[in-house]
């Protein structure tokens, strides 16, 4: 197929890829999903190679799951927490990036508190750059395995079907500031699905139309007949003054609740990035639903469909033919 | 220094209130003496061959003295907002960058309104006027107090200063980097509604018809703003309004890919309001424009967008920028050249920014079509953070004197 199939050096926003270019990402993610449920679970396919996880804001089950699929393939892999590196001791953007690129790394993944940040890093280095969260602009890695997690349990359902045509996806919670919900809305409407949003009007962000997206204030409302929820946390760490009154108040009119739930689709899938808070957006009998709620699921299937991004990206690095030349944007 | 020998330029198009028409143009002891007459004997001639003769720009609340790109420009003087390091709060600051662009080169400065700039405490206001202060400023900030606002107002219309405020109500725009709308929600940037610009215009209006006081908007960038502004003028207020080009030649589409270059205070708005800037300078709801030249290194740029400095430099771009107009239709060439010198020299109370004798010999030579390309990495300012890098341009300045002395371009 070669490098057509993926003809991007860095995996930044959901917005830069084609509708094929998500689908070809998760369709690779696929035979990692196989060797994650092994017991023997390496390859030596990044055998040699250094990824570097430079992460300036703090993180867990990001930063170990891309540590996690880079060990997997082989790679060693290296993290810098800003905490501990020269970012606090004044040293600029563009500094550190271009020191992590003399350090040869062959891949570098990067969260970052501003929006545009990861693209900014990449404009400064020679190597593929993975984009781990910047700021309140996209996730995309996290939107791609909420794809595939969704994908996984449609089938295991007896849907055929490779995207989420005619599928009713409503996201509520802290839209305004999440990333996540900015590259969901944009991967799921790539993929067929309707997406709509529900958020207080202080954390809906102004002109999320365009994105494709359908504005709810009403929770009830925006359940109706959704066949995904999928429940995001307050970001509480970006909010410039008060959003709202109180986490019991945001509970009262947005927690997901096992009665709010019978509201939606018949079987509705329950879905939250993670971190939760538990009796906040989420119940803990919503959260554990068996057959429902798909929370551990989408973290299995980070660590393969990151393991899909770091062998694809690293493709032209690595010789692989068919990938050596062409067309990069 | 001064001007040693009368100079006659002959062959342009003088550039006046009433039109543009060919003649003469004669200026001696750094004044201009008189129009559409012949040399005389022992005068310097200056053969304009078609340029326009126009008067020198007169910049209205710049962050710099970057003189090499105010010449480039054709800029012989400007009004120099009080956000210094430290700010312009003591007659003795003033009275220094009073003097700091001579002779070549003449600064107004802006006294600030409260001390520190910082919204609370009024600084010496009389003072500072003593010293030289041609308006007062109320910084890149608004004062959010109201109570100070009007004792501001009513202060500065004793002392007969304009009082110059930035149009942004504090509360609502707090660390926004953008105007709210489909751009800020795609690049995931904190934002805040245009209409904050509205808000904080209808308040300081109504203080300042309370106060009977001059007030000038340096920027007013919202369609809602400048209705405020056109009413307001309608009826009968001492209200005037300025922009700067950005603002009536883009919109937040610049700010795709994040660049750091359109990052301005107050951010660039929705194309609607874009337009609503360009039919306020066409109706004369917008008096001024002017560069705001804040030349910013990449140690302010080169960062991701929302810990860039807000800022352009745009002195060596408000000639072209403004001539785009006149092509447009928008307006004429008397009018350009009102909005980038009468009236900025008006309301500073300078006897300058017009060919009519007895006025200060500030003028230029412009080719108004030779062409240019605006370029980043190119330019003469302090730093080249600019929006319209590689945007082709017509219209150059060829000469240049500063009260009768002729300036080296």
């Amino acid at each position: 197929m070669g490098a057509r199939a993926f003809a991007h050096r860095d995996l930044i926003a959901i917005g830069a890829l084609e509708r094929h270019e998500i689908l070809y990402l998760l369709d690779e993610a696929e035979q990692w999903v196989a060797l994650n449920r092994q017991a023997k679970k390496h390859v030596d396919l990044l055998s040699g190679l250094t990824i570097i996880n430079a992460f300036f804001e703090n993180s867990t089950r990001t930063l170990l799951s891309f540590e996690i699929a880079g060990k997997r393939l082989g790679a060693d892999v290296v993290n810098m927490h800003a905490a501990t590196s020269s970012v606090k001791k004044g040293e600029t953007l563009i500094d550190t990036a271009v020191t992590l690129n003399a350090m040869r790394a062959d891949a570098i993944v990067i969260r970052h508190a501003s929006s545009g940040a990861v693209g900014l890093i990449a404009s400064k280095v020679d190597c593929p750059v993975l984009n781990a969260g910047d700021g309140s602009h996209e996730h995309p890695t996290q939107a791609l395995l909420d794809a595939l997690a969704l994908r996984y349990k449609l089938r295991e359902r007896g849907m055929a079907a490779d995207d989420f045509t005619g599928l009713v996806v409503t996201i509520c919670g802290d839209i305004l500031h999440s990333r996540v919900a900015r590259s969901n809305i944009l991967s799921l409407t790539a993929l067929g699905a309707s997406v709509r949003v529900c958020a207080p009007p202080a954390l809906m962000p102004a002109g999320i139309e365009a994105l494709g997206a359908q504005p709810f204030t009403d929770f009830d409302a925006a359940l109706a007949g959704a066949d995904v929820v999928m429940m995001l946390r307050l970001q509480n760490e970006r909010m410039d003054g008060q959003f709202i009154p109180s986490p019991r108040e945001y509970r009262h009119l947005y927690g997901l609740t096992a009665e709010r739930l019978a509201l939606a689709g018949e079987d509705a899938i329950v879905m939250h990035p993670g971190p939760m808070n538990r009796g906040v957006e989420i119940d803990s009998n919503v959260a554990d639903l068996a057959g429902r709620s798909i929370i551990t699921a989408q973290v299995e299937m980070g660590v393969a469909l990151r393991m899909a991004c770091l062998d694809v990206l690293t493709r032209r690095t690595r010789g692989v033919p068919g990938w050596a030349d062409g067309e990069w944007v | 220094m001064k001007q040693l020998r009368p100079v006659t330029i002959t062959g342009g198009k003088l550039v006046t209130a009433s039109g543009v028409a060919e003649g003469n143009l004669r200026f001696a002891e750094g004044e201009i003496v008189s129009l559409g007459e012949q040399p005389q004997d022992g005068d310097a001639i200056v053969d304009a061959r078609g340029a326009l003769v126009v008067p020198g720009l007169v910049d209205l609340g710049v962050f710099d003295v970057d003189k090499p790109a105010f010449h480039f420009g054709g800029i012989t003087r400007a009004g120099l907002m009080p956000d210094r390091s430290p700010p312009l709060d003591l007659p003795s600051r003033v009275r220094f960058v009073a003097q700091s662009g001579k002779p070549d080169f003449w600064v107004h400065p802006f006294a600030a309104a409260t001390v520190g700039l910082e919204g609370q405490q009024l600084a010496e206001l009389a003072l500072m006027r003593e010293a030289g202060a041609k308006a007062v400023a109320t910084g890149r900030d608004w004062i959010a107090d109201s109570g100070v606002m009007l004792r501001l107002l009513q202060y500065a219309a004793m002392l007969d200063l304009t009082v110059v405020s930035h149009a942004e109500d504090g509360g609502l725009a707090g660390r926004a980097a953008a105007s709210a709308g489909e751009m800020a929600t795609r690049l995931g940037l904190p934002s805040a509604p245009a209409e904050a610009e509205a808000l904080a215009i209808a308040r300081d209006l109504a203080l300042a018809e309370l106060a009977g006081a001059r007030l000038h908007f340096r920027q007013v960038t919202t369609r809602a703003g400048l209705d405020l502004v056109r009413a307001a003028k309608a009826r009968g207020l001492k209200i005037t309004a300025g922009v700067t080009p950005a603002h009536f030649m883009l919109s937040d589409l610049a700010l795709g890919g994040y660049r750091t270059f359109a990052r301005l205070s107050p951010p660039l708005r929705r194309e609607e309001d874009r337009l609503a800037v360009v039919d306020a300078i066409g109706d004369g709801t917008i008096d001024v424009v002017s560069s705001g030249h804040d030349p910013r290194g990449p140690e302010d740029k080169n960062l991701p967008f929302i810990d860039a400095a807000p800022g352009m430099a745009g002195a060596e771009t408000l000639l072209p920028m403004v001539l785009t107009l006149v092509r447009d239709g928008v307006i004429d060439m008397p009018r350009a050249f009102d909005l980038l010198a009468s009236a900025p020299a008006r309301l500073l109370g300078v006897k300058a920014g017009l060919l009519e004798s007895g006025y200060e010999a500030d003028i230029a030579l412009v080719d108004p079509v030779r062409p240019w390309v605006v370029s980043s990495a190119k330019m003469t300012a302090a730093a080249g953070n600019t929006p319209f890098d590689k945007q082709p341009v017509e219209g150059r300045v060829t000469a240049l004197w500063k009260g009768g002395v002729a300036v080296e371009l």
